[in-house]
């Protein structure tokens, strides 16, 4: 299998790319929902994104990837108690899967051929500490989709069926991608969505003609396109690293607690994990850019994408969130900003 | 090395270029209804390098995508897996691809992307069936061999494949083809940058096959012609108004590998005539369509051609459940398996390692049967509507599909005004398009109800086939006065309302009338009887009150329905 096209090769998206960036330096943020057209580079991205995470320590052989033998469920017969590291999963949920590849499941292969009753385990549990890619999520089967609200909600996976009775740690970013002319996505999934990006296809030529012709570098002429953008990725690299490190140092001015706060009632967003979201993500921008403090510049930069699925939606709003949003932003910085800066 | 002068000589150059690039060109969708013409070109697939193995869209996902081989498994008395049929590098051949679930397709797609690639028959008839979204975007070429004739059948078949394959590795495009190609995109309004991606490689390989080391004008009209004809939303504007190819910008041309872009060169391949290239190779009924306005082909539309699908046609699976098997319930086999495997040990293993499998172990399968609903919106647009109060009715039906998007129903949405009715929107979920093409749709013209009731029953009849339960909503102020014919016939226009109601009421399908006019008469009333539908006086208030009175009637429509 090709390595996957380099993450910083991906000519503009710019807000797309900044989301997944920030996600891989909290993954407490939430997971990224990217909607848009076809053919507009979502899961290119997505797979870039996996070259750029920072490796994950676990316990070898460990099904749901835990971090110290003591973690890991009572089910898995881990052979060793080493701890190996391995690149962060990033696991596909294709869209036929049936519940049971997806929760896990009585081993078939062990309970007929040894006629033991063994738990299979499903793509929940190795996406566990990991990432959960679905492609055109919104066209996930109901159940499915209530099946995994759950377990994003309560971070463990129970499974009680065919006499088995077992729960394990699935605590994973959720990435989903889909394309808005196939129908919506339930209310209830997209807020579970930490930030949500909107893409569309580029519409300046030269834009265009410079994705195709790394595109086609990248497939007549793949070692030297590797190499060239090898540099750049290894630095996006450590600059994640060094943001991840430096997050909790990065300090939250009460002034920015205002902003988020003033700015989700401006809009009227439900509940108050936008607020939360939206300050996660300023706290892991900054800390990406190296500042010491979150400022307005770096929540007015995350703001679209904490926000713009949270508004209270009315479906036939063709105005758009992100408007809707950007117009609160002016209303309130823009006033605000000589008074505190 | 000629190009193409007939369709048919077009579909074998297609199929040339994908048996030389099958993976940079991810498949042909291939439009013919089955007879001769197509048995011939499936004839040639047997030429190709690697012989496409066939996928029919039952073939379980086990078999496609490999799983465990339950059969292998229980003989050889250890786990088997099969490696399923996507594992090679072989092309699949997926026949009546139409029928192609939407979660099939978005598995396979996920496959064409990471490499494989197939050719996809599509056997569709009319408007309402066609390739998954999904699947289009990723099938570099498109060849259409309906209406062709077994006369058109000629022409031998492109020789020095091998060659080319080996070639193609060497042969260089330079920065001003890719840069003609990706205008050319553009100005056709394909907005995916996977078209011009499989032109390129389509223009590469014809140049391989050309014995060509560099990619010459003629290879880029061949591979637009093949690459975008289909998936234009709009015809190119004449001349200018349109973006010029601009010479790249500094840091562009920095990343440049090749290097070898030079902005006076841009213009080497001229664009009118690749444009040009591409109106030659459109389908036929793509011209009219876009003609017509409507800029997105059913085919390569998203409009609900996924959600549909996905949505109710199996129903939900329920956990299986022990019972005896009767005709009509199939057996679980794994569930069966799974509930029997514990037992293995007590129970005393039979000759041979043969499981033991009792009759309490038997699982039969279930579905939940919870049908989507599918509201089919008939909208009376004539002129006399126009006047009383299309725009309130307007207003009932925005308010309606908020409603419709909690509940995700499907919507669908009718129009009748002048001669005839349009569907304006197949089922789809998707608001954002209902609502557009409910604030386009003008009003002005006679009142074709006949016309719009039979397209209502149309769409209630095909919704059902796809497994949803249709309601259709009429909204009319009801003065029927153009006849089936076209004909502005007042007597014959009601005769034909009336019998176009008795139709649609034979259906058995729910169904309310709302009448717009300013001051409701008996006639539509009477109508509303021979419908067997609800009618609702369209009241004197505001949207929100309007969509609640008509919620109303719909769900006691529904329920009458059931009895």
């Amino acid at each position: 299998m090709k390595p996957p096209f380099p993450f910083s090769a991906i000519v503009g998206q710019d807000e797309m790319k900044q989301a997944m960036i920030l996600t891989a330096i909290d993954p407490g943020i939430g997971g990224v929902l990217v909607f848009g057209d076809r053919g507009t580079g979502k899961s290119t991205a997505v797979r870039a994104l996996a070259g750029l995470l920072p490796p994950i320590r676990q316990v070898a052989g460990c099904p749901v990837n835990s971090e110290s033998v003591e973690a890991c469920p009572k089910w898995a017969e881990i052979g060793s108690r080493r701890i190996v590291a391995r690149p962060t999963p990033v696991i596909d949920l294709p869209l036929g899967a049936t519940e049971d590849r997806v929760t896990g499941a009585l081993d078939i292969e062990r309970a007929l051929t040894r006629g033991e009753k063994a738990f299979e385990p499903g793509l929940l549990a190795r996406a566990n500490r990991g990432y959960l890619y679905i492609d055109e999520v919104n066209l996930l089967e109901d159940h499915i989709v209530d099946l995994l609200l759950d377990v994003a909600q309560s971070g463990e996976n129970v499974v009680e069926r065919e006499g088995l009775s077992i729960r394990h740690a699935a605590r994973f970013v959720l990435v989903g991608s889909g394309n808005p002319e196939e129908g919506e996505l339930r209310p209830q999934l997209l807020d579970r969505f930490g930030l949500s990006v909107e893409v569309t296809s580029p519409t300046d030529v030269a834009e265009r003609v410079e994705v195709l012709r790394r595109r086609d570098a990248y497939e007549t002429d793949h070692a030297r396109f590797m190499k060239r953008w090898r540099s750049a990725d290894t630095k996006l690299r450590n600059r994640i690293t060094k943001a991840k490190d430096a997050l909790p140092e990065v300090e939250t001015p009460d002034q920015a607690l205002a902003d988020c706060a003033e700015l989700c009632l401006a809009i009227g967003s439900d509940g108050l994990r936008g607020e939360l979201t939206l300050l996660r993500a300023a706290r892991a921008l900054a800390a990406f850019d190296g500042d010491a403090a979150i400022s307005r510049a770096h929540l007015r930069k995350v703001a679209p994408s904490a926000l713009r699925h949270r508004l209270r939606r009315d479906p036939l709003d063709e105005a758009g969130s992100t408007n809707r949003v950007a117009r609160a932003m002016g209303d309130l910085f823009g006033a605000f900003q000589t008074a505190a800066e | 090395m000629n190009p193409p002068a007939t369709p048919w000589a077009r579909a074998t150059r297609a199929l040339a270029l994908f048996a030389i690039d099958p993976a940079g060109l991810g498949g042909i969708w291939v439009r013919a209804r089955s007879g001769p013409v197509r048995d011939a070109f499936l004839a040639l697939l047997e030429q190709l390098p690697e012989t496409p193995v066939k996928v029919h869209p039952a073939m379980s996902d086990e078999a496609l995508f490999g799983g465990l081989d339950i059969n292998a498994t229980l003989t050889a008395g250890r786990p088997v897996q099969s490696p399923g049929l996507l594992q090679g590098s072989v092309p699949l051949l997926l026949t009546m691809a139409e029928r192609t679930s939407a979660a099939r397709a978005a598995r396979l797609a996920q496959s064409l992307d990471g490499g494989a690639s197939a050719i996809a028959l599509d056997e569709g008839e009319g408007s309402d069936e066609g390739l998954a979204g999904t699947l289009v975007e990723r099938l570099g070429l498109f060849v259409e061999l309906d209406g062709l004739r077994l006369a058109d059948v000629a022409g031998a078949w492109d020789e020095g494949i091998g060659e080319a394959r080996a070639r193609l590795s060497s042969v260089i495009m330079d920065a001003s083809e890719l840069n003609a190609l990706a205008d050319t995109a553009a100005r056709l309004g394909i907005r995916s940058l996977r078209a011009p991606l499989f032109a390129r490689s389509a223009a590469r390989a014809h140049a391989a096959l050309a014995g060509r080391s560099e990619v010459a004008p003629e290879d880029l009209e061949i591979a637009v012609a093949l690459a975008f004809g289909h998936k234009a939303t709009r015809l190119p504007e004449p001349e200018e108004a349109l973006v010029s190819p601009d010479p790249m910008p500094e840091c562009a041309r920095d990343d440049n590998p090749a290097g070898s872009d030079d902005p006076d060169h841009a213009s080497s391949v001229p664009e009118e005539v690749l444009l040009q290239a591409v109106a030659a190779a459109l389908p036929a009924d793509v011209l009219k369509r876009l003609a017509s306005g409507r800029t997105r082909s059913p085919h390569g539309g998203g409009s609900g051609q996924g959600a549909p699908r996905s949505g109710s046609a199996r129903g939900r699976p329920l956990p299986a459940r022990p019972g005896r098997p009767s005709g009509a319930d199939r057996i679980d086999v794994l569930a069966t398996l799974r509930a029997a495997a514990p037992w293995q040990g007590l129970r005393a293993a039979r000759p041979g390692g043969a499981l033991a499998i009792r009759k309490e172990d038997i699982r039969l399968r279930r579905n939940e049967e919870r049908t989507d609903r599918c509201l089919i919106f008939t909208v009376d647009a004539s002129g006399s509507a126009a006047v009383a109060r299309l725009a309130e009715a307007k207003g009932a039906i925005e308010h309606l599909l908020v409603d419709a998007y909690a509940s995700r129903d499907h919507v669908a949405l009718v129009a009748f005004r002048g001669t005839g009715a349009e569907m304006l929107l197949p089922p789809t979920r998707s608001l954002v398009q209902t609502k557009r093409r409910l604030a386009a749709l003008p009003g002005g013209g006679g009142t074709p109800l006949a016309a719009g009731l039979d397209m209502a029953g149309n769409a209630a009849v095909r919704a059902r086939s796809k497994g949803m339960a249709p309601t259709i909503i009429l909204l009319t102020d009801g003065r029927a006065n153009i006849a089936r014919d076209g004909s502005a016939n007042r007597e014959q226009a009601a005769a034909d309302a009336e019998t176009a109601a008795r139709t649609v009421r034979a259906l058995d399908v729910p169904s309310v009338l709302i009448d717009t006019s300013v001051r409701p008469r008996g006639d539509l009333a009477a109508l509303s009887g021979t419908l067997n539908a609800r009618y609702v006086p369209l009241p004197r208030a505001d949207g929100a009150d309007i969509a609640k009175t008509v919620t109303q009637s719909i769900d006691h429509a529904q329920q009458g329905a059931g009895h």
